[in-house]
């Protein structure tokens, strides 16, 4: 019998399993979960973009492409976070990459020693901590407040930085929260990290997704910043492309050369396919983003009006499509909530310690749903509170402050 | 465009209050608005998308075209108005391209509009000609997936 215990990796050992692993498996067992649980969007992919990729396998054009990305697609990305980010960069500054999960992967391995420090403000997005670890990272959370919009803030961060401090993780808009940066809050964080040889990984894959008329502001646009970030971005979010795994990256040659070197030897190129479709998407689909942009903003507001309505407080998400209520009114864990409602009310929704330990007390809601699949949901959460509200009386703890 | 009309021309059945949460307005805003929309016309009605199929009610649906000669005092608009009140009428289109005016009628059986057509249509003096096509089945009705299978694939949770 091979011992595999003494053969695996220990950093890999080391490695927490996804928080919402036995959460997920719970909820594959039930045939008719109501799920406000995903991270991708209900909409197919525009109609357009779709057959670019069929014409493509009609024509034969099932080859590798370059390693760093066809060229039109390069240049086309290039025009895209010109038009719409107002950012300036060259093919030669831009890598294509599986999904923007394969550029924060590249990135966070092209830059990060064993030893060297990085900085995730959290909640956030599940892959950055343990990609860091695997490169021998230490992992440095720094928490961001609901009573901040969820904001990375200044003070905080340079509470963080040591001389060690490598790389900062910048996931906004992010997931799990809601919360953005606005100009003048990158322009504060940029004082913070003007005087330092810290680098930034600039996650912006909701970069299109941003509510009320504000638009996203890339770090990378702030003064002294483009030369130490890398942007990420990618097509599921924005344009409904999630099983086509493509995503991207730009920054400063030097740092995307060596990604490249990395992406070459790892995978070799993203899906041909999928370019040949991307490069369709954003020649020809600013309008659908916007589209699909308005109704999120329809659903993101009636489910902040429903959660408040039936007692669970919750920051109004300014970019992504989630919002992220605190259940701590309830007197429960997070986990404890979203088992509870899933087997009681068979609706799932993730427990906010999944996106770190400062989530907890949080579930995330995803509003990637119909507001007639909204509504059905939000009516059982609100049966699930009631109950937990008569458990507390016959139990005599008193009232949630709803 | 308004978003309370995007919103209803979805789903009519959103209360006011629900409405409200999602345009960030007030109920009585909304239950005004809709007041309005209702007074001058511009929302003329609320209806239930039924599959027909799927009950015991016998349900045929046809559509039907028709080429018309105006004649003096008789033109589209009268024509289309006079065709619109047969209660077996369901919408009337005046069209561009092959013919001038387009219908659809409900019946119970393929008899029933074949006799709405041949008794009542065909015999309108500016009507020239009539062509009938019967639906076979229903794939998507305003928007909404009938006969089609409409499930979500997306796995129950993902981050």
């Amino acid at each position: 019998m091979i011992d595999y215990e003494n053969l695996l990796s220990d950093q890999v050992k080391k490695l927490q399993p996804s928080g919402i692993r036995r959460f997920s498996e719970l909820a594959a067992e039930m045939d008719d979960v109501i799920s406000l649980g995903v991270g991708e969007p209900d909409f197919q992919t525009p109609w357009v973009i779709r057959q670019a990729g069929i014409e493509s396998l009609e024509r034969g054009r099932t080859h590798y492409s370059p390693n760093a990305g066809f060229k039109d697609l390069k240049l086309e990305i290039c025009r895209y976070l010109e038009r719409r980010m107002g950012l300036s960069y060259t093919p030669e500054e831009t890598m294509v990459t599986v999904g923007g999960s394969e550029a924060i992967d590249m990135m966070i391995r092209a830059v990060v020693d064993p030893g060297d420090e990085v900085l995730i403000p959290e909640p956030c997005y599940v892959s950055y901590d343990p990609i860091a670890r695997l490169s021998g990272a230490k992992v440095v959370s720094i928490p961001t407040r609901f009573e901040d919009d969820f904001c990375l803030t200044p003070e905080a961060l340079k509470a963080a930085i040591t001389p060690k401090s490598k790389l900062l993780i910048f996931p906004y808009p992010n997931n799990p929260t809601g919360g953005i940066m606005r100009r003048e809050d990158l322009e504060a964080i940029a004082e913070v990290l003007r005087g330092t040889n810290i680098l930034v990984l600039s996650d912006e894959i909701y970069a299109e997704l941003t509510y009320g008329g504000v638009k996203h502001v890339s770090i990378a646009s702030i003064e002294g910043m483009r030369e130490r970030t890398i942007v990420v971005n990618g097509f599921s979010k924005t344009y409904a492309m999630t099983g086509w795994r493509l995503g991207y990256a730009v920054g400063p040659a030097p740092l995307i050369q060596q990604m490249i070197k990395i992406h070459q030897f790892a995978i070799m190129c993203a899906p041909t396919t999928s370019q040949y479709a991307a490069i369709e998407a954003l020649r020809s689909c600013d309008d659908e983003i916007e589209a699909m942009r308005d109704e999120y903003d329809l659903r993101g507001k009636y489910l902040v009006g429903e959660l408040n309505r039936i007692g669970l407080k919750c920051f109004e998400p300014k970019g992504a499509f989630y919002v992220f209520p605190s259940i701590k009114c309830t007197g429960l864990t997070s986990e404890q909530f979203c088992v509870r409602l899933l087997q009681e009310e068979h609706v799932a929704v993730i427990p906010g310690d999944a996106f770190g330990s400062w989530g907890e007390g949080h579930v995330r809601i995803s509003y990637c749903y119909s507001l007639r699949h909204l509504k059905i949901a939000i009516g059982k959460i609100e049966k699930f509170l009631n109950k937990l509200e008569g458990e507390r009386h016959a139990s005599g703890q008193g009232e949630m402050s709803r | 465009m308004d978003q309370l009309l995007s919103l209803l021309s979805e789903d009519a059945r959103l209360t006011n209050a629900e409405l409200a949460a999602a345009l960030s307005t007030s109920e009585e805003d909304v239950a005004a608005r809709i007041a309005a929309y209702e007074a001058s016309g511009v929302i003329k009605g609320y209806k239930a998308i039924v599959d027909w199929d799927k009950t015991d009610r016998d349900y045929v649906n046809a559509r039907i075209e028709l080429k018309v000669i105006p004649q003096k005092d008789m033109g589209f608009e009268e024509i289309a108005g006079i065709i619109a009140k047969f209660d077996e009428v369901e919408s009337v289109y005046l069209m561009s391209g092959t013919c001038d005016i387009a219908l659809t009628v409900t019946g119970k059986s393929f008899k029933d509009v074949a006799m709405f057509v041949a008794h009542r249509l065909a015999p309108l003096e500016s009507v020239q000609s009539t062509s009938t096509s019967f639906v076979l089945r229903t794939y998507k009705e305003l928007g909404v997936f009938v006969a089609l299978d409409d499930t979500d694939e997306r796995e129950v949770t993902s981050l």
